[in-house]
């Protein structure tokens, strides 16, 4: 039995008094990654900024476990210390703080700054020449997931969420996001030694092709509607649309 | 050209002035100009910066001046109304004051008052009528300046006008970097500083004028510069104002007179409660092919700044792009943002843009996702806001710029 990575009690979420997300139930182990599958506007990214701890998604109702301890109340920077990350889909653009600044930054919180993993990280992802660009000015849709997934390996979370990360990527890079994404959540690693956890919302599901996951979720109106094999599931949607699967899976 | 003409061209200069003596300008508010005193004891010159007290090096280290003098090719020191060291460290470079210079050189009348006119305002009127010297920096026909020439103009009276008129001439072919620090002396309080500045950019030269201000609470300052650029010249000129300043007006113009003139104003102003900024920049694009750049970025928290630009498309080909962003970072303070695009002729290619308005929430909250605490976020964002990327500057006056920045963020507790 694995132990929990994070844990998402009865909650419910609403955003300027309207409700956007109701009584979601669902739980990461250490070492495990999932997929939350679900159309547009079912409530998958807020589910993400909710445990990312966004202010304006205030919880109404439950709780949110981060490696045992209640976090529901907690900061965005005091989640991001205990080891929560984010690949955010659509992260604003920050004038003149310089990309190569903003990894400085997240290895020191991280302890562990060292200018050469800097470049390393940056050839890995075929972004070097981005590095003295101001984050995410003018970037591509491909551009930014990089981006963020370089971000991501500065700060070295403990669990990582990753939203959309296949959209607007094209053939050639989604084979790298997919890459970097494993390295991060230590899909490269055997099972045993694998002490991290993620959290994948797709859309379309592309990026499983590249990334193996243990678990599959189905979010529909806000609240997580059935689990399952994420192949099966993903078949599933794809044969008869999200309604159908949800309603032959209850 | 005779004498006669050089004293009759004086002459008219001097009438015109006396005519423009109570002429209000045509922007800021009104100083009464009798409430300063032009009186200043001398003071004795000196060989080197190093000689200066430390009290006097600190405020001049706080504009950018290296007292020292490692890493730069000369230095000109006006104390008040003394000129207490003018020098030239190399060879093509002359430093003097315009006293000096209108002296040793005859021609320099056909430079007196030809970029700025004596008679747009009291100030300017003032500061002919009442000049107490200023700088004259000149590369000779293609010298090139290797380091910064450095000029500080400094104020120990309290209560104080000083009224100066520089000149900047880089030769054709040259190249001339200068950074100018304007302070006070840290126990003076009010004082009135009128700086006419007077620049002339010849055929393929290029300047580039690094200007940082740190006043104090009460002072009143009235820069009026024009810049002449000609064929193929550049002029980039960066103005730092990070501290607090009574009253600062200033609207620098800059004209391209000749083909693919090229300017670019940079500005960083930082106002604090009880200060006042109306500071701008005008670019006249008269012949074909010039380019005109024009970024301010202005901050207050608590004090009122009015940023101006303003583009004059005179020829066609031209091209120019104006950008403003300001932040109000307090609940008090004002950002007035007036961006101006002047076409005249068919052919012309100008734009702007303009920003006002707060950190947006939403990029605090990505930082922070990334493991940074509100203030942390808030500081790289306003950190970021203040550094104009500024190419063509040697690196050293990029520190400087730095330099200047930092001290504010810490001094004025911006951060």
């Amino acid at each position: 039995m694995v132990s929990n990575m994070i844990e998402i009690r009865d909650l419910s979420v609403s955003v300027e008094g309207k409700r956007i997300l109701n009584d979601v139930n669902l739980h990461i182990g250490r070492g495990e990654t999932i997929v939350l599958f679900g159309p547009n506007g079912s409530g998958k990214t807020s589910l993400l900024k909710t445990i990312m701890g966004i202010p304006q998604y205030t919880v109404e109702s439950g709780c949110i476990i981060f490696r045992g301890e209640e976090i529901t109340k907690r900061s965005i920077d005091e989640r991001a210390r205990l080891g929560i990350g984010i690949v955010f889909q659509n992260p604003p653009a920050v004038r003149g703080v310089r990309l190569k600044d903003m990894l400085r930054i997240c290895m020191e919180k991280s302890g562990s700054f060292k200018e050469e993993r800097v470049s390393k990280s940056a050839e890995k992802l075929n972004f070097a020449d981005f590095l003295d660009r101001d984050i995410n000015l003018g970037f591509s849709g491909g551009e930014i997931k990089r981006s963020e997934l370089l971000q991501l390996l500065a700060q070295n979370p403990e669990f990582i969420m990753f939203d959309e990360p296949d959209s607007g990527v094209d053939l050639v890079n989604i084979n790298l996001v997919g890459k970097v994404i494993n390295e991060l959540i230590e899909k490269d690693k055997r099972e045993d030694k694998r002490t991290k956890g993620g959290l994948i919302i797709t859309h379309a599901g592309y990026i499983l092709d590249y990334v193996n996951v243990d678990r599959a979720y189905v979010m529909l109106n806000g609240t997580v509607s059935c689990s399952g094999n994420p192949g099966d599931i993903l078949e599933d949607i794809r044969a008869k649309g999200y309604e159908e699967c949800v309603r032959c899976r209850m | 050209m005779s004498n006669v003409t050089a004293k009759e061209k004086a002459k008219n200069v001097k009438e015109k002035a006396k005519n423009a003596e109570r002429k209000p300008a045509a922007i800021g508010p009104d100083i009464d100009l009798a409430a300063y005193s032009v009186q200043a004891k001398e003071h004795e010159e000196i060989q080197r910066l190093t000689g200066l007290t430390d009290e006097v090096k600190e405020r001049a280290v706080s504009v950018g001046i290296d007292a020292e003098e490692t890493c730069r090719a000369g230095s000109f020191f006006q104390m008040d109304h003394s000129v207490i060291l003018s020098s030239a460290y190399q060879s093509g470079l002359e430093v003097m004051s315009t006293t000096e210079a209108l002296k040793k050189y005859e021609w320099l009348s056909n430079y007196w008052w030809k970029a700025v006119q004596v008679d747009a305002d009291k100030y300017t009127a003032q500061a002919e009528l009442q000049q107490h010297h200023g700088y004259f920096l000149r590369a000779l026909p293609g010298a090139r300046a290797e380091f910064p020439l450095q000029a500080c103009l400094f104020m120990t009276r309290e209560g104080l006008a000083q009224n100066v008129h520089n000149v900047i001439i880089a030769e054709e072919g040259s190249e001339l970097h200068i950074i100018t620090g304007c302070t006070t002396a840290q126990h003076v309080r009010t004082g009135l500083h009128v700086g006419v500045s007077e620049f002339y950019v010849k055929k393929n030269a290029k300047v580039t004028f690094t200007m940082i201000h740190n006043w104090a609470e009460d002072v009143a300052v009235r820069p009026r510069t024009g810049t002449i650029v000609e064929e193929g010249g550049v002029f980039m000129s960066n103005y730092i104002c990070m501290r607090p300043v009574k009253t600062l007006q200033m609207y620098p113009a800059a004209y391209c007179v000749g083909e693919n003139a090229t300017v670019r104003y940079n500005t960083v102003l930082f106002a604090p409660e009880g200060s006042n900024m109306d500071v701008g920049s005008r670019v006249f694009l008269r012949a074909k092919g010039s380019r005109a750049e024009v970024v301010a970025r202005a901050i207050t928290k608590g004090g009122a700044i009015v940023t101006r630009g303003s583009l004059i498309g005179e020829a066609p080909g031209i091209k120019a792009h104006l950008e403003c962003r300001g932040l109000i970072l307090s609940e008090r303070g004002s950002i007035l943002a007036i961006p101006e695009l002047d076409g005249r002729v068919s052919g012309v290619d100008m734009s702007h843009e303009a920003a006002v308005g707060k950190i947006a929430e939403e990029e605090i909250e990505y930082l922070m996702a990334r493991g940074l605490t509100s203030d942390e976020a808030t500081a790289a964002i306003v950190r970021g806001f203040l550094d104009v990327e500024i190419k063509g500057l040697p690196e050293h006056l990029k520190e400087e710029i730095k330099k200047a920045v930092e001290l504010g963020e810490k001094e004025e507790r911006l951060l």
